[in-house]
């Protein structure tokens, strides 16, 4: 064996040790008790389906997904245009180097706070006696206050946006400073318009930003369920719940097994994204 | 460490207390092997003050750790890993369910010093000799075994109890009297239309099912045998009625922890909920008026109590004995009723309370002066009377305690799509 060829091998061997034992082996372990049998406090080694059975065969389940995947959906559109947006305007609209980096580190103030402070914090703002409704009812705008503003999926939506926006920001800034102005340049000579740049210049450039983002928000909306539970006020289910109470309830197969669909869910999610974009080639 | 530097004669006294420690039923324990004793103790939190482990250390000698979780966790970890406690505080409901693990032994009321004064309760599910006892699971029905290493519950006071009994209250409804505006008599207000988008309950499964057991009954809408262990079609009818008035948009919010149920309440997002005492306390505290409100149907009580790990022997388990008498001996108890809870031996907290504390918290009288919470802070002026009156007339009307039921699994499940849906 060449010299060159076993440094390399060493090289990897750290990380490929790490992954093994803290990653792969977990998800092997997980997939096994997805087949173990459970009652109230036990649960021993098995080989059978029965709650994958039970899963598939539940009507909330399903309806639980459907509603993890809606969320993911409405969440990932939402922070891909108000990245891009932001992203945008930090590369391209601000001159200087040092406004860029102070800009960009506002973007990451929310970032500042504790999860479960943010969370509580929406209260006085969007309760019924919170800070908008007062303003919205004092303006003579509304009579009673909007209840859905608060304990909704508008607020676990508004909630997500608002955690992580900055996963979309952060990759899409990155490529976008990284295309070369005179490409720009370039397609303002030959009579491009504004509009024209940013989607036959800008867009093709930032994919691979777009992507990574992309996989960032998807697994981090599909994984949850601290935030829905919180800003939903617990009336909102979505699959990192079922989880976690299964979890609570020591009903740990179901939880494996909930856990794998979502796994798979997740892994062909972002599979089907690769295939648009293949990020190894871009950057 | 002079203490341990054996003189002649500090020997044939050490020796003489040997003899005296072996036949004396109460082992006297060593002051300086005792101090290097941790008892490590994981419970539900309601009892769980760091004030209590400090006076431990002050009293005892020995160190007290403390952890506190939710109610399923504290379950999950007495269940399924015996070795990472030495004492388990836990409610009575969750003792029947961990109990056939094996995971706790019971312990000899011959070695309590106050076990004869434990209130009835307790002992034969009696507060006075003509109380009717309440359903679901008593504690009196899970507190006894038949001996060492037994798996059976026994009715009567066999002389090893499972739990020794800390702390209990009996739970209703809070609400907002200066956004409601007028009385509320009966649990089935919960789910009036009046306070639609207002209302709350808590969600654990365990628990919520009972008030929403409660509620329905209230509006005559099911009559349950036994509230505590429903048979599964009175889970689906109770689901169902719930479940409607999700739908139709009843609820404000669910909430599982204590703070969550204080943030609703003082924020006006909620004027009628399920809750806690503390918590009224709480919401209280911040100048919000808030009624822990008593109901013509009665109370949903609950009751704790401190367990013993079964790997538990030797000198830790005196020890352990030790915080037990302690416990019971009157300065927890009293601390304890300050936070709006009961203790187990009233008689010796009273020691520890001052006679209007004792007057406000127990027997149902007016303050005569400030009430202040173990914290210090003012909660009560004079003249306040507690929300339900008196000891009697609050543990008197137990409607129910809390439970586990034999259809649990089939419960969760449906509680699970009550929350889904």
């Amino acid at each position: 064996m060449r010299r060159d060829h076993l440094n390399s091998w060493l090289l990897a061997t750290p990380l490929t040790v790490i992954l093994t034992i803290f990653l792969i082996l977990p998800i092997l372990l997980i997939v096994a008790v997805s087949f173990w049998t459970a009652d109230e406090f036990s649960f021993r080694p098995d080989f059978q389906f029965g709650n994958y059975a039970y899963l598939f065969g539940s009507s909330v389940a399903w309806k639980v997904f459907g509603l993890t995947m809606l969320m993911t959906g409405i969440v990932w559109a939402l922070t891909l245009v108000i990245g891009f947006t932001v992203a945008y305007f930090l590369a391209f609209h601000v001159r200087t180097l040092k406004w860029q980096m102070v800009l960009f580190l506002l973007t990451t103030i929310p970032f500042w706070t504790s999860n479960i402070i943010r969370m509580i914090s929406w209260i006085p703002l969007l309760g019924k006696n919170g800070l908008v409704n007062q303003t919205l009812i004092s303006a003579g705008l509304i009579d009673q206050p909007i209840e859905w503003l608060l304990y909704s999926s508008f607020s676990v939506c508004l909630a997500f946006v608002h955690l992580y926006t900055l996963f979309m920001v952060v990759p899409i800034f990155n490529t976008m400073m990284r295309i070369d102005r005179s490409l720009i340049e370039a397609a303002r000579d030959a009579g491009a318009s504004g509009f024209q740049i940013l989607t036959n210049v800008i867009l093709p450039l930032t994919k691979s930003g777009i992507m990574i983002g992309s996989i960032f928000v998807v697994a981090l909306v599909m994984s949850d369920f601290v935030t829905t539970r919180f800003m939903s006020g617990s009336q909102l289910a979505n699959v990192g719940r079922l989880i976690s109470n299964d979890v609570g309830l020591l009903q740990y197969p179901s939880a494996a097994a909930t856990s794998v669909v979502l796994l798979i869910t997740v892994l062909l999610i972002i599979g089907a994204m690769l295939r648009i974009v293949d990020i190894r080639k871009e950057l | 460490m002079s203490k341990m530097r054996y003189s002649r004669r500090s020997i044939l006294k050490g020796g003489a207390a040997a003899v005296a420690a072996s036949t004396l039923p109460a082992p006297m324990i060593w002051a300086q092997e005792i101090k290097d004793v941790v008892l490590r103790q994981a419970g539900t939190g309601v009892s769980a003050f760091n004030e209590v482990a400090a006076k431990v250390k002050e009293d005892l000698g020995f160190t007290l750790e403390m952890t506190a979780l939710d109610s399923d966790a504290v379950t999950q970890r007495a269940a399924t890993q015996p070795d990472s406690y030495d004492i388990a505080d836990i409610e009575y409901w969750i003792c029947k369910k961990v109990w056939p693990t094996g995971n706790l032994q019971a312990m000899d009321t011959s070695k309590i010093a106050n076990y004869d004064k434990i209130v009835g309760i307790f002992r034969n599910g009696k507060l006075t000799p003509d109380s009717v006892i309440a359903q679901g699971t008593a504690p009196h029905t899970v507190g006894f075994v038949e001996g060492p290493g037994s798996s059976t519950f026994v009715q009567e006071e066999s002389g090893w109890m499972t739990l020794i009994p800390t702390i209990y209250n009996a739970d209703t409804l809070g609400i907002r009297p200066d956004l409601i505006g007028r009385p509320i008599e009966t649990w089935a207000e919960l789910l009036n239309p009046e306070f639609k988008g207002k209302a709350s309950i808590l969600d654990i499964s365990s628990i919520g099912i009972m008030d929403m057991a409660m509620v329905c009954e209230a509006m005559g809408e099911i009559k349950y045998a036994d509230k505590g262990n429903m048979t599964t079609d009175e889970i689906d009818k109770t689901i169902a009625i719930f479940t409607e008035a999700k739908k139709a948009g009843q609820f404000r919010a669910f909430w599982k922890s204590f703070d969550e149920s204080v943030n609703l309440m003082a924020s006006g997002e909620v004027v009628i909920q399920s809750m806690w005492s503390p918590a009224i306390t709480a919401v209280r505290a911040q100048g919000v008026p808030c009624v822990y409100q008593p109901l013509k149907e009665g109370y949903r009580s609950w009751g704790g109590g401190i367990g013993l790990s079964a790997g538990l022997t030797g000198l830790p388990l005196d020890a352990a004995y030790e915080y037990i008498n302690w416990y019971l001996s009157g300065w927890v108890g009293g601390f304890l009723m300050r936070q709006g809870y009961y203790s187990a031996v009233p008689e010796t907290s009273k020691l520890f309370m001052s006679e209007d504390e004792w007057g406000y918290w127990f027997e149902g009288k007016a303050a005569q002066g400030d009430i202040v919470s173990p914290q210090g802070q003012v909660i009560e002026k004079a003249g306040a009377v507690r929300d339900g009156g008196s000891f009697e007339n609050r543990m008197g009307k137990v409607a129910c305690w809390n439970a586990v039921m034999d259809e649990n699994q089939y419960m969760v499940r449906k509680w699970n799509e009550f929350i889904a849906a």
